[in-house]
């Protein structure tokens, strides 16, 4: 067979594997935006047009820094990836829905907005950029925009508008949590009421039916493991109901198992849960580690929501896991590593 | 999960089994081939002609003293025309012997069935047999039916899962060839002393399972089962095949002889059916055809030595201009640089992309998202393997078990960030056994 054929002496060389998945980092975030939507949009429902902008804000003012630094830095520009997107959205829902000026607090017309920026900046440049940029940081930048504010802007942090359907004759309420802490829930909420989101709280964390959707897709795409969410939220609900059957009851006589499914409902565990304590870069890679920072963060949610002085601890709980991370890591590879060493524990677990 | 399970991870890298239903072809001889001398991963074998000197199809032109070796046949009668030195796709250079065919396919006299009647003959017929682990691994077959221990030796398993990508020979081995796999596999387990025999299959060929399953039962054979593996990637790695068939753990450097086992190719298994009836050594391969510049992907049989470019023009040419050509699969074939190259035994496809399907996406950041763990057979860390050996942290990476990585790609294949960590856990290896040898 006379061969007529160009011969091709330069062609690419590579090593295997040749083909990849089609799932990138940009589909991934992109993935995230979308669980976040159902919460987005009820906080749209509950709170109007001030979630619309601040929602807004958040997200232009994280892709904006994360341009403009490495734009500044001469870096890679990866704003692209869509990162910064999920961030300034998790940030936004982290906020009370306050644009206007309220009776209550004095503060200056624009300065929710503002706030929101600086949130957007620390959360960006300081937490993320600073520290090495996408995958290098150790804290994730949403949950420390959200204390720095907390921390910075306590009254505006602090100062819950109602929402468009609650029957209460004022324009903020206190969160569930709140009314906790002050040691009556005369006050408080239905549980369904909580379920639906139809409570005083930040924008996106008031309705749990809207996160769990999210949740179930997101954990249907495979983009995040159940395994930190369910030891979250399964660890706060068990430490209530032991807590509260211990001392025999909640204030107003409630049940141990009715303290137990407020405290889930209440406030930020399921949000944080679903969308904070899954951060990839800042959470543990492997299945063990999983289950000890949900555990740990349920852990450390319960004990400031129960002992410490302020109402709410979530935030605080992730980034305190956040921080232990690395050594949770060191210590899931000690123990579970490789199908042989799993085998060698389970002949001396036998012997 | 930490918990027991049977199965190991795996991933879903696509099928693509696009020729599945090609019943195979055979490729007329080439005007000349390549017979490339380092067939196998042990001695490369020195060549038994000369510039001018005739060959006929099946006589040994190739053979060495060293023990690991495998001995080297004509694929084709006519006149050697040279014995030249080529780049090879490994990147050493290979002693390659050029025949121009005559066109007659004149076979060697001395060709006959071997006599077997013990296993020491067996072994020795094999080692003529010229074959090697045609899956991949082209290590020599007869040192694998050759076992320290033969007592301690009970199950054959067979290797038919094929869990590459776009790869269809051992499928159509199984359903064209199913008699000569269970001769074979019976030739073996009877010289061998094994008790039982598996083959493993992923469960998208469930053709060639029922297929087994009828010859089984037509022919009374009691000790050979077809064993359905999840069709999922790396299936047909010998140590997850070991694994999911036997539930034995098989630790890199563990030879599957010291679990009990030999695992062996369907492929192989068949060639050895044949051989023992014909006597024809290893001269010929079915192999596999297909990417997307391939103008008509086909399952063929071409005789060892054929150039690349000749088994693209038997298939219909070029449709479009390749940037890669692959010599096995796309998960952990290798690509080579130009399609002069001949093909050797244990290709089982050649794969020709386009710079279209050729194209992998730019690297990008870590986001420690775990995937490459979770896709890990064995359950490693392929983005520790990474870092460590960007740090040259060689501690860590034996730490990591960075020795246990089989190569198989999974964790390349699913990382978002498409960096390419089979190949750092490669480098890894490598600076980890250059470490000890130079700690010696």
């Amino acid at each position: 067979m006379a061969s007529n054929t160009k011969y091709y002496d330069n062609l690419t060389v590579s090593n295997s594997p040749h083909l990849v998945t089609s799932l990138d980092t940009t589909k991934t975030m992109l993935f995230v935006v979308a669980a976040l939507c159902p919460a987005a949009v009820m906080s749209i429902v509950y709170f109007g047009v001030p979630a619309v902008v601040l929602i807004a804000v958040c997200m232009a003012a994280c892709a904006f820094f994360e341009w403009a630094y490495e734009k500044i830095l001469n870096k890679p520009v990866t704003v692209r990836d869509g990162s910064a997107l999920v961030t300034g959205l998790i940030l936004a829902l982290n906020l009370p829905a306050n644009l206007t000026r309220l009776e209550s607090i004095q503060y200056p017309i624009f300065m929710p907005i503002l706030i929101a920026i600086i949130g957007s900046f620390v959360a960006i440049v300081i937490v993320k950029q600073l520290f090495g940029g996408m995958g290098r940081n150790f804290a994730n930048p949403a949950i420390v925009g959200r204390i720095t504010l907390f921390l910075s802007f306590t009254s505006f942090m602090s100062c819950w508008p109602t929402t468009n359907f609650q029957k209460i004759d004022a324009v903020t309420s206190a969160t569930p949590l709140g009314y906790l802490a002050d040691g009556s829930l005369a006050y408080a909420p239905s549980l369904k009421d909580m379920f639906l989101g139809n409570i005083g709280g930040a924008m996106g964390e008031t309705c749990a039916l809207a996160i769990l959707i999210g949740a179930i897709f997101l954990i249907a795409k495979k983009i995040i493991s159940p395994i930190i969410p369910v030891c979250f939220v399964a660890t706060v609900f068990i430490f209530a109901l032991v807590y509260y059957a211990v001392i025999g009851g909640g204030p107003d006589g409630q049940s141990a198992l009715y303290m137990a499914a407020f405290h889930i409902f209440a406030g930020g565990v399921m949000f944080g849960a679903v969308f904070c304590a899954t951060d990839y870069v800042t959470s543990p890679i492997m299945p063990l580690g999983k289950v000890l920072f949900g555990i740990g963060c349920g852990l450390v949610t319960m004990i400031i929501r129960l002992f410490c002085s302020y109402p709410e601890g979530v935030s605080f709980a992730i980034l305190f896991m956040n921080i232990m991370t690395p050594l949770i890591n060191n210590f899931a590879e000690d123990q579970f590593y490789g199908i042989s060493k799993r085998k060698k524990a389970a002949a001396e677990k036998n012997a | 999960m930490f918990f027991k399970s049977r199965h190991l991870n795996s991933i879903n890298a696509g099928h693509h089994k696009h020729t599945a239903g090609c019943a195979t072809e055979i490729m007329p001889v080439p005007a000349t081939v390549r017979i490339s001398m380092s067939q196998n991963i042990g001695a490369p074998c020195k060549p038994l002609v000369k510039k001018g000197d005739t060959v006929l199809v099946g006589q040994k032109i190739g053979d060495t003293d060293a023990f690991l070796h495998v001995p080297v046949h004509a694929s084709v009668s006519g006149k050697v025309t040279g014995i030249e030195t080529q780049r090879n796709a490994m990147g050493g250079m290979d002693t390659m012997v050029v025949i121009e065919s005559d066109g007659q396919q004149t076979m060697d006299p001395e060709i006959k069935p071997p006599v077997v009647t013990n296993h020491k003959e067996f072994v020795e017929a094999v080692k003529e047999s010229g074959l090697v682990g045609l899956g991949g691994a082209s290590f020599p077959t007869w040192l694998k039916f050759n076992p320290k221990d033969m007592n301690s030796v009970k199950t054959l398993i067979i290797n038919g899962a094929e869990c590459e990508p776009f790869i269809t020979s051992d499928h159509r081995t199984m359903l064209e060839d199913a008699q000569n796999v269970i001769d074979g596999a019976l030739a073996v387990m009877k010289y061998l002393e094994l008790d039982e025999c598996y083959i493993g299959i992923e469960d998208n060929k469930q053709d060639a399972i029922d297929n087994f399953d009828m010859m089984f039962s037509q022919q009374g054979i009691n000790n050979m089962y077809t064993f359905p593996l999840k069709a999922s990637y790396p299936k047909g790695a010998e140590r997850v095949l070991i694994y999911e068939v036997l539930g034995k753990v098989c630790d890199a450097g563990v030879l599957p002889a010291d679990l009990g086992c030999i695992v062996s190719n369907v492929t192989s298994i068949a060639f050895l059916g044949q051989y023992l009836k014909d006597g024809i050594p290893l001269i010929s391969k079915r192999m596999t055809v297909d990417g997307d510049s391939v103008a008509e992907p086909k399952n063929i049989v071409a005789p060892i030595g054929t150039e690349i470019h000749d088994v693209v023009e038997f298939c219909g040419g070029y449709r479009k201009p390749p940037k890669k050509i692959l010599m096995g699969g796309p998960m952990m074939g290798r690509a080579i640089f130009s399609d002069r190259m001949p093909i050797v035994k244990n290709n089982n496809a050649i794969l020709v992309f386009s710079r279209e399907q050729a194209w992998i996406p730019e690297e990008t950041a870590c986001i420690n998202c775990g995937r490459c763990h979770q896709a890990c057979p064995f359950e490693l860390l392929p983005t520790g393997f990474a870092d460590a050996y960007e740090a040259g942290n060689v501690e860590r990476l034996n730490d990591l078990k960075v020795m246990q990585c089989m190569e198989c790609g999974s964790c390349s294949f699913v990382c978002p960030a498409h960096r390419p960590l089979a190949f750092m856990n490669k480098l890894g290896k490598a600076m980890v056994r250059e470490a000890s040898t130079n700690g010696k």
